[in-house]
């Protein structure tokens, strides 16, 4: 029964390895899809020029990462929570519940968000706000009237547009791309085309005519793409007026296969993103768990590196990559080696 | 039933037995019908196996090879080494960031050397035909061998993922033009310098045996890692499930009273088996890393998800083969004396070995393939960047696996990644071709007739 012997013993020597081994010496990271990329440079960079291991850099999604952040303080919870999108309320509780009382808030950079088609598609190089909204809305304003949004085609509410099938294929609900598009894009064309006033005027409250406003037709027009912009890619690639909604550091790489659309007039680009003329862009956070710094090896040196003018700052390899830098790096770096934490929340 | 549909002269007529009647040739033409069917089904699998591969190897075969510069580079002391005692400790100040400057001003020299002209205004635009890993791997020699700093050296460095797709064929002028990273000015210099012999493409070990990288380097990515991880998780796989599983079909089949106990355990075996493998990805998030605390991202804990994922696909096939076993086996080995622990581990289980294997071979294969788990557990991401410690660390230091791997890489944003994701397929089919192997070089050594 040798076998069995040796079973047991590789039994006891992987639970004998997991005990020792539970001392973690490298830092784990989760959350938003969009800051991956970012914080895998850094992280790949960090390793390189550090004493320090690799840091661990997963994915998920930002509430997921919170979400995972908040579990509690101990070296099987992780240390830093990448997110697209502010830490919200309600989060910020629920971390306190656990026993992560102090955050540090680190916003590091802004995103772009582009809408982008086929490079031989037809020539969708301007939009509005509007046009988004009356292309996607399920309810749009037509002859002064609230009606179920039948447009088909571009041209049908904008000559200068072209008279091509509409076909949007916009982030899923659980991306944090999918709020600012909503906020910044269907809220705003909501309002340009008048057609939160004529909500309003038919009887809904604020609240209720924003939502109206950013609720997308469900006839197949407009798609939900739930993994990542590497499938939008695919699906722009296979219908030539199909137009997709992507990060500006994805389509900065992919630059070659697709071609980006003004909104508002402004082209997107790092100038215009930094300086908010572009409209359609979003803070980018990661969450540094206090409690850990210290005893997590590593941890301060590395938020410390990421926000490093050689990193985060122009001409860095984050920038290179697609990131709008913050033009208040400085408060940021100061933040970080103060190790200042967030307000706890209000109630 | 078919009498009645039979001409009544067939039957009385007095017709040659030699010559086929209708009702015979009717029967051989569904015959025919039906060959031709399955033939037909299986040039159709045929076909699309052929597709499948092709595909694979046509889009995963570039990424075993990869471009490299060969460019001297100055390594001046007084900025590497500012205490000037060669000391690696001392040395490692100096980041990559500092050896940056040392490869742009490399190129420039190089290009003047060789008569060509330089286009551009910036070195550091010229800089782009170098992969941004470049610098980590000089700054790692340098600190290897410090003897090196006051040198000239000349360094292979990894050329930026579109030259490399350019001397594969992946890019084309026209798209890099289209394109925001590089110009065909690039292009143009990278060719002059092929001219001069700077330009090399060679075998790419380093995808085989490499790290992940990050996303700006799709360049200096490689499965090693990740392979090691799936490694660590068959073996926690072989180490447990397998003697469990066998284990649990011997009993069911040979020992277990028929009750409505053992009824209920097999009804949920056989269901288990149809469960799907995100739940058991949800499971052990909740049982191991959060109840059990053990490490997040750890082989060790994939291992295990794993684990209870093929117990029930081996525990069916065991059962079966078991059951295979002919009854006058066991009567033979009782009849002349044998216990029934004797009768088991003596006479039926080598007879039902092979089958058992058989069983195990499949699940395992299945586990090796298998991403969905994963990502629950934390082993998707960024994650296969360094090696484990040792053996020990191997199961609990953070890492993904291959089809992991392939999933993360077919995510990001370069395309060059995509290259790699079908490499990293064809590394995945040789490493289960050569479990497989192995396992039916055991399947056979087993093997015994009657």
């Amino acid at each position: 029964m040798s076998i069995a012997k040796l079973t047991v013993l590789a039994a006891a020597a992987t639970a004998l390895s997991a005990t020792t081994a539970m001392a973690r010496d490298q830092v784990q990271i989760a959350g938003s899809s969009t800051v991956l990329p970012y914080a895998s440079i850094v992280a790949e960079a960090f390793g390189e020029n550090f004493e320090f291991p690799t840091p661990v850099v997963e994915s998920g999604g930002s509430s997921a990462g919170l979400k995972r952040f908040c579990e509690g303080v101990g070296e099987n919870t992780i240390d830093i929570a990448n997110a697209s999108r502010q830490i919200r309320e309600k989060e910020i509780k629920a971390c306190a519940e656990a026993g992560v009382s102090e955050i540090i808030e680190v916003q590091f950079g802004y995103d772009g968000i582009v809408f982008a088609s086929q490079q031989d598609g037809p020539a969708f190089t301007a939009f509005e706000p509007a046009d988004i909204y009356n292309a996607l809305a399920a309810k749009v304003v037509k002859d002064g009237e609230v009606v179920d949004n039948s447009y088909n085609s571009w041209s049908e509410f904008n000559s200068e547009l072209p008279d091509a099938q509409i076909a949007a294929f916009i982030p899923g609900t659980k991306h944090g791309t999918r709020e600012v598009f909503e906020e910044k894009v269907l809220l705003k064309g909501c309002e340009d085309t008048g057609a939160m006033k004529a909500f309003m005027d038919g009887g809904m409250d604020e609240d209720a005519a924003e939502d109206q406003c950013m609720a997308v037709r469900t006839d197949g027009k407009s798609v939900d793409i739930d993994g990542d912009y590497t499938e939008t890619l695919a699906r722009i690639q296979s219908n030539p007026d199909g137009i997709g909604v992507f990060g500006l550091s994805f389509y900065e790489n992919n630059a070659d296969k697709l071609k980006v659309a003004t909104m508002g007039g402004v082209e997107p680009k790092t100038e215009t993103i930094a300086s908010g003329e572009y409209p359609v862009s979003r803070p980018l956070f990661f969450y540094v768990k206090k409690a850990h710094i210290g005893t997590i090896p590593g941890l301060k040196e590395f938020a410390s590196f990421f926000v490093a003018d050689e990193i985060a700052g122009p001409g860095g390899p984050l920038a290179n990559y697609g990131l709008v830098p913050t033009p208040e790096l400085a408060d940021v770096q100061a933040t970080v080696d103060g190790e200042t934490t967030m307000e706890p929340a209000s109630n | 039933m078919s009498d009645t549909t039979v001409p009544l002269e067939s039957q009385t007529g007095h017709r040659s037995l030699l010559l086929p009647d209708e009702k015979l040739k009717k029967r051989r033409r569904s015959e025919t019908w039906f060959k031709m069917l399955g033939l037909g089904a299986v040039i159709t699998g045929l076909f699309f196996l052929v597709i499948l591969i092709a595909s694979i190897v046509y889009n995963g075969v570039p990424a075993f090879t990869q471009t490299y510069l060969t460019i001297p580079v100055t390594l001046p002391a007084e900025k590497l080494d500012k205490v000037g005692n060669r000391n690696p400790s001392d040395m490692r100040k100096v980041s990559t960031f500092g050896y940056k400057p040392l490869l742009e001003q490399a190129l420039i020299d190089t290009l003047a050397d060789r008569g060509i002209e330089m286009p551009f205004d910036d070195a550091g635009i010229l800089a782009d035909l170098l992969s941004d890993g470049a610098a980590a791997g000089v700054r790692r020699q340098v600190l290897d061998n410090p003897d090196l700093v006051g040198q000239t050296v000349e360094f292979d460095l990894l050329a930026s993922s579109r030259i490399d797709g350019y001397y594969k064929g992946r890019v084309d002028r026209a798209s890099v033009n289209r394109g925001m990273v590089l110009t065909s000015v690039h292009l143009d210099v990278a060719d002059a310098l092929k001219e001069e012999g700077l330009v090399e493409r060679r075998f790419n070990l380093d995808f085989i045996i490499g790290a992940d990288a990050s996303d700006n380097r799709p360049e200096q990515a490689g499965v090693g890692v990740a392979l090691l991880g799936s490694l660590f998780m068959i073996l926690v796989v072989v180490a447990l499930a397998v003697p469990i599983g066998v284990a649990a079909a011997i009993y069911l089949e040979e020992f277990a009273p028929q009750n409505r106990f053992t009824d209920l355990i097999e009804v949920n075996i056989s269901n288990l088996a149809a469960v799907p493998s995100i739940v058991f990805g949800i499971l052990g998030l909740a049982a191991f890393i959060q109840f059990a605390n053990l490490p997040q991202s750890a082989p060790l804990v994939g291992g295990l998800v794993l684990t209870l994922m093929s117990l029930p696909q081996i525990i069916i096939p065991a059962r079966a083969a078991l059951k295979a076993v002919p009854p006058s086996i066991r009567q033979a080995a009782l009849g002349i004396g044998a216990s029934r622990n004797q009768m088991v581990f003596q006479h039926v289980l080598p007879l039902a070995m092979p089958g058992i294997l058989t069983g195990v071979i499949i699940s395992l294969a299945q586990a090796l393939g298998e991403t969905a788990p994963l990502l629950l557990i934390g082993m998707v991401g960024y994650i296969a960047s360094n090696y484990p410690d040792g053996f020990l660390d191997g199961f609990v230091s953070p890492n993904s696996a291959l089809p992991a791997q392939i999933y993360e890489w077919s995510k990001r944003a370069d395309p060059a990644f995509y290259e790699r994701a079908w490499g990293g397929i064809i590394v995945l089919l040789v490493f289960m071709l050569a479990v497989n192997i192995l396992a039916v070089v055991l399947r056979r050594r087993f093997e015994r007739r009657w």
